[in-house]
């Protein structure tokens, strides 16, 4: 076998069983703070792949992969975030037996809430955002906007003993593929913790990759600020989901001749992040991530500069400072009840942070910036 | 110190991409400096001194960078979509000018809103550099642009689009250059991203762990009509900050500052900011703590492209660091 095969086999491939396990990833519940289950999923699956794993106090996945290099300073420390925390609900007050009222937990727009079949706790208790039938509403009622105030969620039982205030909830959308496409609840981030999954299993040699599967990134980046202090990298990557807002209908709605605004599109590939509200990301890893992807012949777009943030908000910060950036699986209708996403986005986010974590060492951090 | 002053104004340098001021600045205290390095957000550290008996170690902070734009889109036509680095105002964008890093100028207009009165958001405003296709225009998404004014002088008045806080900047390399004996170990850091979130000071005193930490940087004055409703006003002498809607200073520090100035016989105005923070907070609340203070230049029309300062305030600045340097500090 020649070296270069060996290098290839080496390479991260996305296939069905990859597909599966993010199908599981995306139906498990783990709403901010109650992100148990889909730890459990990653500890199964990185378990043996790893040179340490251990769960930090706040509930991170620390898993360590060394490099080859038995010199420590040829290694670049490279921390790797995803967050296993997606947006949801939290039960704050039964009001009779099956009724509760909830908030939400992470950004959502209770617009989009109405209606719509939900999971509670950790044993899926099937409910509903319930809504009054189009029989007894009036014209009027149909014009306005449902508050969070007068939304409940309902489980259609007699007090389920399983079942209590400070549950959280999530949509109960399963993941479907639909040809190209991946249409799931909490692609962001479970696209990242798939990610984050295949590259510690295909760490490259070349550095000790630091993976942090991070809680409570939807309430305000919390786990990833403890995890960056714990690993304290040389560089800081976030791999997160990000919105794509390029339906040409919108486009026309706005009454413009051409969509300036779409943050990302889908089928562009690989979203590479230059500035956000919480970060501006690093101008080698810029470089080195868009000059990666053209030399290797990968798609990929930047990310309209903008608001939002991702876990590099809270790494680049973290002591000294960390060099940081991020790269997104670009997906529409996030923070809704289900999203979509393309296959071959997902697989080029893959193959681009494998190759450019395979061209990385401590002279990157040398270059001019 | 005015050729200084202009020359780090001129220079490009909106936050993150702060590389161009902190090469001006290098340059000019490499010699003056026991030690000088950047750390690995970009922060530019000079070190001066050891600690002797009696001394301390004292962060000062000025950030190098600036507020600007940043480029979202390139349409069909050639014009430039953005949004913004920092506070940028929409009401000072419309007719400005800006400089990108790779030398390209532009002009801001907006979109026809039907209604003279109406003041644009930034989503209605573009970039024309006089480009006709997106493939002919010489900008990128993600190219990064500041104001584009030149510096001027109107006697004592000094104008342009980056006093805050290059005049920062210039005060910590003016003492750098006069200091000649400290008890002190000094560490001059020209911070990056204070705009976006005194992100560089952050981490910068992080690493730096100091005994007391000073900001310079500018602040607003009550000095104009009917402006704001503050005691401040340009010419005055450089402002002891008192508090900022980020940071009540270390009233130690603050006292420390008044009494120097007093006993230096220097000109000095006390500071109530009522909106705005400086580097001072990221440094106060760094670790365990940290005492802090900052020091302010009295500045008109902040975040404009002519921001306005007044060359006295500045050299008392540098007179009044000075003399709270040379000392032994005692903040019992």
């Amino acid at each position: 076998m020649s070296a270069d095969t060996v290098k290839r086999d080496n390479a991260p491939k996305i296939r069905a069983a990859q597909i599966r396990l993010l199908e599981r990833l995306c139906n498990a519940s783990a709403v901010s703070g109650d992100e148990g289950e889909v730890r459990s999923i990653v500890l199964d699956e990185i378990r043996s792949h790893a040179d340490q794993v251990e769960v930090d106090s706040i509930g991170n996945v620390l898993a360590t992969k060394l490099g080859k290099s038995r010199h420590r300073k040829k290694r670049l420390r490279v921390m790797l975030a995803a967050h296993m925390d997606e947006i949801g609900f939290m039960l704050i007050h039964r009001e009779d037996s099956s009724i509760f009222r909830f908030d939400t937990v992470g950004g959502i727009d209770v617009r989009q809430l109405v209606g719509k079949p939900v999971l509670v706790g950790q044993d899926h208790i099937p409910g509903v955002i319930g809504t009054k039938p189009i029989h007894l509403t009036t014209s009027n009622e149909r014009k306005n906007t449902i508050s969070l105030d007068a939304l409940r969620i309902d489980i259609g039982l007699d007090s389920n003993p399983k079942v209590k205030v400070g549950d959280r909830a999530t949509f109960a959308t399963r993941f479907t593929r639909i040809g190209p496409s991946l249409r799931a609840k909490a692609l962001d981030d479970r696209l990242g913790v798939a990610t984050l999954i295949q590259l510690v299993k295909h760490a490259p040699e070349n550095i000790d990759l630091l993976a942090a599967f991070t809680v409570q990134e939807e309430v305000g980046l919390r786990g990833a600020q403890v995890a960056a202090y714990t690993f304290d990298p040389d560089v800081g990557i976030a791999l997160d989901s990000t919105p794509a807002i390029d339906l040409p209908d919108w486009e026309q709605e706005a009454g413009q001749e051409e969509n300036s605004f779409y943050n990302t599109k889908l089928d562009g590939g690989p979203a590479i992040y230059l500035a956000d509200s919480a970060t501006l990301a690093d101008p080698r890893l810029i470089r080195h991530f868009a000059d990666t992807a053209e030399a290797a012949g990968i798609p990929f777009q930047f990310r309209q500069p903008g608001g939002g943030g991702t876990d590099a908000g809270a790494i680049h910060r973290s002591r000294a400072g960390i060099p940081s950036i991020s790269v997104s699986v670009p997906a529409r209708y996030l923070h809704t009840a289900a999203g979509i996403a393309r296959l071959s986005d997902w697989r080029h986010t893959l193959t681009l942070l494998h190759t450019a974590l395979t061209k990385m060492t401590p002279s990157l951090l040398s270059e001019p910036r | 110190m005015k050729s200084l002053i202009q020359e780090l104004v001129e220079t490009t340098g909106p936050s993150g991409y702060e590389s161009r001021v902190r090469d001006v600045i290098r340059t000019k205290i490499e010699t003056l400096a026991d030690e000088v390095y950047v750390d690995a957000l970009g922060n530019l550290i000079a070190a001066k001194g050891e600690v002797e008996s009696g001394g301390k170690k004292i962060m000062l902070a000025a950030h190098m960078d600036e507020i600007g734009i940043i480029a979202t889109h390139i349409d069909e036509l050639g014009f430039i979509r953005f949004t913004t680095i920092g506070g940028v105002r929409r009401q000072t964008c419309v007719g400005g000018r800006v400089r990108f890093l790779n030398g390209t100028r532009g002009v801001i207009s907006y979109e026809d809103l039907g209604d003279v009165n109406k003041l644009p958001t930034f989503n209605q405003m573009y970039i024309d550099v006089g480009s006709t296709s997106r493939a002919e225009c010489p900008v990128r998404v993600g190219d990064v642009a500041a104001f584009d004014r030149p510096f001027s002088s109107f006697g004592d008045r000094l104008v342009s689009k980056a006093m805050d806080d290059r005049i920062g900047t210039a005060v910590l390399i003016e003492t750098l250059r006069l200091l000649n004996k400290t008890p002190n170990q000094v560490f001059f850091v020209f911070s990056v991203q204070e705009e976006v979130g005194l992100r560089g000071a952050t981490t910068a005193a992080y690493g730096l762990d100091p005994d007391i930490g000073i900001a310079v940087d500018v602040t607003r004055s009550g000095d104009t009509p009917k402006g704001v409703k503050m005691e401040v006003s340009l010419g005055a002498g450089p402002a002891v900050k008192v508090r900022d809607s980020g940071m009540l200073s270390d009233p130690r520090v603050v006292s420390w500052m008044v009494d120097t100035a007093e006993k230096e016989k220097l000109p000095y105005q006390m500071e109530v900011l009522e909106a705005g923070t400086t580097d001072a907070r990221a440094i106060q609340l760094t670790r365990a703590g940290v005492p802090a203070g900052c020091i302010s230049i009295p500045c008109r029309y902040i975040h404009a492209p002519s921001e306005m300062v007044d060359y006295n305030d500045v050299q008392n600045a540098v007179q009044l660091l000075l003399a709270l340097l040379k000392q032994e500090v005692n903040l019992e």
